[in-house]
């Protein structure tokens, strides 16, 4: 019973399915339970919240990386199941308690950098880190460096992402990194920059610690860093 | 009805209906004054008896006849023109079904090339850098029965490819006139199960050909019903001039009651005016008089409108394919034939480059997007041809298969209508109060159902080398890998039995 309710959330992780409403990849399956009642079903079952998580929740999200890896799904599928993620892990919420869990990777703050509107990649790389397990605080765009500083040091942030999609703007991420110098922050709060006009020398040169090429690079250099902290 | 090809939605209309009578009416002048050029004593005789009046001349070594076509004797002609013609296939599910005022276009393959282009990856060590890097290097061949039988199975492959024309010219030493369109036309029916079309070389051949086409169908009747295959006469040189044993080869398949292409392919600039009115009304003109020879010679016979007008190059006279005036002249035949209300063939995709890849896409890509807005039933040439239909490449075939699905996909339906517009409503209503404002969701349920192209399969990962025909090299010997579709061992050892003439290493069960 447990082992089928498990496996019915990873099943519907990768099918994207958040509730009852939505549609899977499969046909047909509109009106059965998704990621978020089977998740309230198993808990009501009993079934360990550890277990949920690791066996259940994240489990699907790493078969959906695989899937992507090999080129049978494509990023909306990844977000869809990173959305149904979001949706067991909002059931899940209530039943966790903090640290004692095993499954929070860190708080990141992201944001889009000051007078740069654009949010595609920020959104992309913010749903798919609550995906994988983080707790994400979306400070959203045009935000100014101090106040990106400020929301990681009030939310206990291990990690700040930033991003940029304009050459007019990349150079803020690097007021980030002074300020978090200025505050005396830079050695608790690591910084991962991304977007098109970015780059590893670009991470180099304004003093972040890393540069995701894409969401996926994004999500592997976060749990690198915050491994490290 | 067919579901192969693809349904242009409203065709584009370049001419008016005004211009297409202008057309129509200087193309009939032009059978009646100067007339053609007959080089066939039948055909004169068949043209004089529906009307026609003639005048014996002599060119060179050859009697002809100037024959003045007056308006009524093609008028007729059309009239028991029919406008559904079905090209069979080996598997019935790949017929092709042709309605003159229909919208649905369809991409074969032709010509018969020469030369066999192919990749052959090779490892280079850069002076510059140091560094290897593989090179896609290629390997030029004259065209054999093996490159043909390869290039068969591979069209077969292909999707986007819904009927086959021979592309190889077999130039083995075993091959002769006296033998050759036996083995051609077994090559391609022995690898392809989609319609074939092809010429007939030697016209002593065609009944060894259509006897084989018999063993395949079930009969002489099974193949009028389904025939496998279908034909291209050229019965016309332009400009104007009838060819005499084309035409003695077109009269033979209107009696047999087999689908034919009337080809007739004048170059703007040496064989024909080079302005588009100049030229359409020519090609249209040469059209319409092999379609007049045929429906005399079996009223009713299936017949198709073949128009092949290309520009020349200025630069040495050769045809140019992917420029605009090419899209002008086929477009505007693609009307003409819609007008009298007969099936049009056409053509797209043939480059000038010589190599497969990046200019010769550009050039291909041009004709194969503009061409089949004009909605001709049949546009051929469209796969693998390099350096002007001399140069067949099978890499250059599999990325033409790709971007004719982009052409495809171009002429989708819209999507547009009330229940649409109530979904759309809901779901902008859906995003607008979710935590991203993201449609990914929806886009995927699209992408699931095919609603949405593909992509480029054929993209490198390479940040200094273009790696396509690589990737392509790759995707080509896929395909070549897969089973073959062959005739069952009975049927070919009947053909063999009963077909003097054909390679024994063509049989697959020998």
């Amino acid at each position: 019973m447990s082992k089928n309710l498990i496996d019915q959330i990873v099943n519907n992780v990768l099918q994207g399915r958040r509730n009852n409403d939505d549609e899977g990849i499969e046909e047909g399956m509109t009106g059965d339970p998704g990621v978020a009642e089977l998740v309230q079903e198993a808990l009501d079952s009993g079934i360990d919240t550890n277990d949920i998580l690791l066996n259940g929740l994240s489990k699907g999200m790493e078969m959906v990386g695989e899937k992507y890896e090999t080129g049978e799904y494509f990023i909306p599928d990844m977000l869809t199941a990173a959305e149904a993620v979001e949706a067991g892990m909002k059931v899940m919420e209530p039943h966790l308690v903090k640290g004692e869990d095993g499954s929070g990777k860190g708080t990141v703050v992201m944001a889009t950098v000051e007078k740069d509107l654009h949010d595609i990649g920020k959104n992309l790389v913010s749903i798919m880190l609550k995906g994988a397990g983080f707790t994400v605080v979306d400070l959203g765009i045009d935000v100014p460096a101090a106040r990106i500083v400020e929301a990681a040091e009030e939310e206990g942030a291990g990690l700040v992402g930033l991003s940029a999609l304009l050459n007019t703007t990349m150079s803020n991420m690097g007021d980030v990194v002074k300020e978090l110098e200025t505050k005396g922050l830079r050695d608790k709060i690591k910084v991962l920059i991304g977007g098109a006009p970015t780059s590893e020398d670009f991470a180099r040169e304004i003093g972040a610690d890393s540069y995701g090429k894409d969401a996926f690079a994004a999500i592997k250099e976060a749990e690198k860093l915050l491994k490290k902290v | 009805m067919s579901e192969r090809g693809i349904v242009v939605h409203k065709p584009y209309a370049r001419l008016s209906r005004e211009q297409i009578e202008m057309i129509d009416k200087a193309s009939l002048d032009l059978l009646e004054n100067p007339g053609v050029l007959c080089y066939h004593e039948e055909s004169v005789s068949m043209l004089g008896k529906a009307g026609s009046t003639a005048k014996k001349t002599r060119e060179g070594e050859h009697d002809a006849w100037w024959v003045s076509i007056p308006a009524k004797v093609i008028k007729q002609a059309l009239e028991t023109a029919p406008s559904t013609v079905t090209l069979g296939a080996r598997n019935p599910e790949n017929q092709v079904v042709l309605e003159a005022e229909g919208n649905r276009v369809h991409f074969g393959s032709g010509s018969e090339t020469n030369y066999w282009l192919e990749v052959k990856p090779e490892v280079f060590t850069s002076k510059e850098d140091g560094h290897e890097r593989t090179i896609p290097v290629m390997k030029r061949s004259r065209g054999n029965l093996d490159y043909l039988c390869r290039s068969a199975h591979l069209a077969e492959q292909l999707e986007n490819l819904d009927f086959f024309i021979r592309n190889v010219n077999v130039q083995d030493a075993d091959i002769t006139t006296g033998n050759k369109d036996v083995n051609v036309f077994f090559a391609a029916l022995n690898n392809v199960t989609k319609p074939v079309i092809s010429g007939v070389a030697d016209f002593d051949q065609l009944e060894k050909v259509v006897n084989m086409a018999e063993i395949i169908a079930g009969g002489r009747e099974e193949l009028v019903k389904n025939p496998v295959v279908s034909f291209i006469t050229s019965v016309i040189k332009s400009p104007l001039q009838i060819v005499g044993e084309t035409a003695e080869k077109l009269i033979a398949i209107a009696k047999l009651g087999l689908p034919v292409v009337i080809s007739t392919s004048p170059q703007g600039g040496s064989t024909a005016p080079i302005d588009e009115l100049g030229m359409v009304a020519q090609v249209n003109a040469e059209a319409l008089a092999g379609i007049t020879i045929n429906q005399l010679a079996n009223p009713g016979a299936p017949v198709i409108y073949g128009a092949v007008p290309v520009r020349a190059r200025m630069d040495d006279l050769h045809d140019m394919y992917g420029v605009p005036e090419f899209c002008h002249y086929n477009m505007d035949c693609a009307q003409m034939a819609r007008y009298y209300k007969v099936p049009c063939y056409s053509t797209a995709g043939v480059a000038d480059a010589r190599v497969p890849g990046i200019q010769a896409t550009v050039e291909k890509m041009y004709t194969y997007t503009a061409v089949p807005f004009a909605a001709p039933g049949l546009v051929h040439y469209a796969f693998g041809l390099l350096d002007k239909t001399q140069t067949f490449s099978p890499e250059q075939a599999v990325l033409d298969n790709h971007k004719i699905g982009m052409a495809k996909f171009l002429h989708r339906e819209s999507g547009v209508n009330e229940e649409a517009v109530e979904r759309t409503k809901k779901t902008v209503e859906e995003v607008m109060h979710s935590p991203y404002r993201m449609y990914a969701r929806y886009a995927r349920g699209m992408l699931r159902r095919g609603e949405i192209f593909g992509g480029f399969p054929f993209e490198g990962e390479s940040e200094d080398q273009d790696q396509t025909l690589l990737k392509v090299n790759e995707r080509l010997k896929e395909l070549e890998a897969r089973d073959h579709q062959y005739l069952s061992e009975e049927v070919c050892k009947k053909i063999f039995d009963s077909t003097p003439g054909l390679v024994p290493r063509l049989n697959p069960y020998k």
